[in-house]
């Protein structure tokens, strides 16, 4: 009944910040799973229900990899889980697939441990004859994970540092607008990260008029649309995440609305962290 | 005889509610003989027919007065299989109370000197759980090998599974979330349905043989064809009303605004009000507001009030209902313990905005005066807005429940299955089969939102064609 952890990688350990991936025995989820799901797991009996992207799916379609930065309580919790550990719940697929054409010109943005959720995606693009440009984003050289799993799946590669110290220095968006002003060819551009990355892609490409999405990263507390925790606004109409998204046209999605929202449980997340230090 | 009702013990309102420990403390022997004497044991009596299973209400009764009470709890279990859950979540107000001929006719639910059926099968109920004897099982020949899988562990599905399991039939049940009991879990609280309660009852249906697969979601993991192709017989849809309904108002998505799904499912589900030993938060604020009149919305006021005592909050937490206290469609008791607790009513109010500060927070909502007008087409007297009678209330919480609407994760995802513009699923009215032949549903996704005891018939319904069919096939 509760899936097994059967691999921990640390990919990225900097200064506390640390992104961890897991495999885990979940056949149920990995037979019917595809780019753009998410599952919504519980670490611990008492825990919290927290949604993460399917980051990779094994060929035999036994186990799931999902990957996820070290930044709550939670993630924290789950962090301290190693190989031979059981997660207490795990459920999915949830969430609609992303819609893969053929042969179109697409580009790919990840920033931070964003790129963990856009590696299925990419992959599913080249896999189905698209041209793939995938631009990177991280604060650093050290936090950069998945960079060779990605430039397999690219035509073109992009990597931006906001230190400079690997690839261009600057944002993800500095390459794309030069993309997009180089040339008018491109179909979409698909972008997952923190919120404001996501909203500066937003803000680059709609003078250019490409269609954008985003996978957003709202509250949930079911994920199966009980709950309504998710909702979100957009073309002015509010949306659960869990059963309409996670993706959404980005150029109609209320940023300001989803940070504040977001922000819902800052102080007893504050509190609960405070607690678990001691 | 005695003539006036047996009064309920309860815990003192100012204590109750500052726990999530049951109010209700049901008779003990001595008061359930004295309340089943009351009885008049009609010649052709009415109870039963308000009973949506149809409870041998007289007999039961009178069992109890014979001290009987193995054979009370047998007579209820003919027909329901979870006396302790519904003794405890019956409108019986509005079933088989008003139906007693002891209530005075021409109200709109029971009067109080209509026998306490409720109570006493609550009594019964709990008796056959101290006192556990096992239940007869009317066992079709070669039923044994055939299987059937039950989508959702609530009222419907359970009782679906108590009565395949007792014709002998392997059941399979898949629930979605990583809990069982579906709304008994995750909706109703503690201090009206203890977990134990709950829990009993799910223990004695895997001791029946049911098996339990949670985290297990179908129209995701496994969807009904695959189901049939796999070797299940039958399948019994128990899907529940899922999607909350909003009120559709300005402001509505500020932070600290719950469906109360929501509220409820961190509350009971995820047990926010052990937080931070639990680890699901939910926020609570120094004046909650609940919109919506039922049963959901006296369960979402009474915990907000309990979260704000048990957190050192002074309690202000208020009911906003659209009609007047006749039409609240929640059970009486439920009312009248919300208000022995401390709830405000505020009746006659239609809300029109919610308004925050600059963090996007909820700080009042903006409301109308209504009147009533004539009957709508629920029967009920509809709320007429007052132009120019706006007001506001001053809130940091609200909480809407004014209703659900149906479950479509796997509607959705299953053309064959036919629907009704409401999306709940079409079902033959008999025998409970939908469009796709041996595929079975009872419960919310049927009826829209009705009650447990409500869900227990239909699902009763479909469990005796299923056992009927199967049967047949051999």
């Amino acid at each position: 009944m509760s899936t097994k952890i059967l691999e921990k990688k640390l990919l990225a350990d900097v200064s506390g910040s640390k992104i961890v991936q897991i495999k885990l025995a979940a056949k149920d989820v990995a037979v019917k799973a595809k780019a753009g799901q998410f599952v919504v797991l519980m670490a611990s009996e008492e825990g919290e229900r927290i949604p993460l992207t399917i980051a990779d799916i094994d060929e035999n379609k036994t186990t799931i990899n999902i990957i996820f930065q070290e930044a709550g309580f939670t993630t924290r919790l789950l962090g301290k889980l190693e190989p031979g550990d059981s997660l207490y719940a795990l459920a999915g697929p949830l969430g609609h697939p992303t819609e893969i054409h053929e042969n179109e010109d697409v580009i790919i943005v990840g920033g931070g441990v964003g790129i963990a959720e856009i590696y299925p995606v990419a992959r599913a693009f080249k896999v189905k004859g698209n041209h793939v440009t995938t631009i990177l984003g991280a604060r650093n050289k050290e936090l950069l994970i998945l960079e060779e799993e990605l430039r397999k799946v690219s035509d073109n590669f992009y990597i931006t540092t906001d230190d400079g110290s690997y690839g261009k220095k600057g944002f993800v968006t500095d390459i794309l607008k030069d993309l997009l002003a180089k040339r008018e060819s491109y179909n979409l551009v698909y972008a997952v990260g923190p919120i404001p990355m996501m909203r500066k892609v937003s803000e680059t490409t709609k003078p250019f008029n490409v269609k954008t999405l985003v996978s957003l990263n709202a509250l949930m507390v079911d994920a199966t649309g009980m709950c309504g925790c998710c909702r979100v606004s957009v073309g002015g109409k509010t949306r659960f995440s869990c059963v309409d998204g996670p993706e959404f046209n980005a150029h109609e999605v209320n940023w300001d609305e989803l940070i504040k929202r977001n922000k819902i449980y800052c102080d007893k997340e504050q509190h609960i962290c405070k607690l678990s230090l001691k | 005889m005695k003539k006036e009702p047996v009064k309920i013990k309860e815990v003192e309102a100012t204590v109750r509610s500052g726990n999530f420990d049951e109010v209700i403390l049901g008779y003990n022997e001595e008061e359930a003989l004295s309340e089943a004497a009351r009885c008049l044991q009609c010649k052709n009596p009415l109870c039963s027919s308000g009973c949506p299973v149809g409870i041998d209400i007289k007999t039961f009764i009178y069992k109890i007065t014979q001290k009987d009470y193995a054979g009370a709890y047998n007579a209820i279990r003919q027909k329901n299989n979870f006396p302790s859950i519904c003794g405890r979540v019956c409108p019986a107000e509005y079933q088989c109370r008003k139906a007693c001929v002891l209530s005075k006719k021409g109200l709109p639910f029971a009067s109080p000197q209509a026998i306490n059926i409720h109570f006493l099968e609550r009594f019964a109920g709990d008796y056959g759980m101290k006192n556990p004897a096992s239940s007869p099982k009317i066992q079709c020949p070669g039923s044994n090998v055939r299987k059937v899988a039950i989508v959702g562990s609530g009222p419907a599905g359970l009782c679906c599974a108590g009565e395949l399991a007792r014709a002998g039939i392997k059941v399979i049940m898949f629930e979605g979330l990583h809990k069982l009991g579906g709304v008994l879990r995750y909706g109703i609280p503690p201090f009206r349905l203890p977990r134990n309660i709950l829990d009993y009852e799910i223990d004695s249906l895997k001791k029946m043989g049911v098996e339990f697969i949670p985290n297990f979601i179908v129209g995701r993991n496994k969807d009904v064809d695959e189901l049939l192709g796999e070797g299940f017989s039958a399948i019994f849809l128990g899907l529940g009303a899922g999607i909350p309904s909003f009120l559709g108002i300005k402001g509505e998505n500020l932070c600290n605004i719950y469906s109360a799904n929501e509220f409820l499912t961190r509350v009971n589900l995820m047990s926010a009000y052990k937080f931070p030993k639990a680890h699901t938060p939910v926020n609570i604020g120094k004046s909650m507001v609940v919109i919506g009149g039922g049963n959901t919305a006296m369960d979402a006021a009474r915990c907000a009030l309990r979260l704000q005592k048990t957190n050192g909050i002074s309690p202000n937490t208020t009911i906003l209902y659209r009609r007047s206290e006749v039409e609240l469609p929640a059970r009486r008791l439920e009312i009248e313990h919300a208000k022995e607790e401390g709830i405000q009513f505020k009746l006659l109010v239609k809300p029109q905005e919610f308004i925050g500060d600059e963090k996007g927070f909820i700080t009042k909502l903006r409301c109308l005066q209504c009147e009533l007008g004539e009957p709508d087409a629920s029967g009920r007297r509809k709320p007429i807005e007052i132009p120019g009678s706006d007001f506001e209330v001053e809130c940091d919480i609200a909480v809407v429940a004014i209703g659900l609407n149906a479950n479509e994760i796997l509607t959705k995802v299953t053309p064959a299955l036919k629907t009704d513009k409401y999306g709940d699923v079409i079902v033959d009215k008999e025998t409970m089969e939908t469009s796709i032949k041996n595929v079975f549903a009872g419960g919310d996704i049927v009826g829209g939102e009705g009650t447990v005891i409500e869900a227990m018939g239909m699902a009763k319904r479909a469990a005796k064609s299923i056992i009927e069919r199967l049967c047949n096939q051999r």
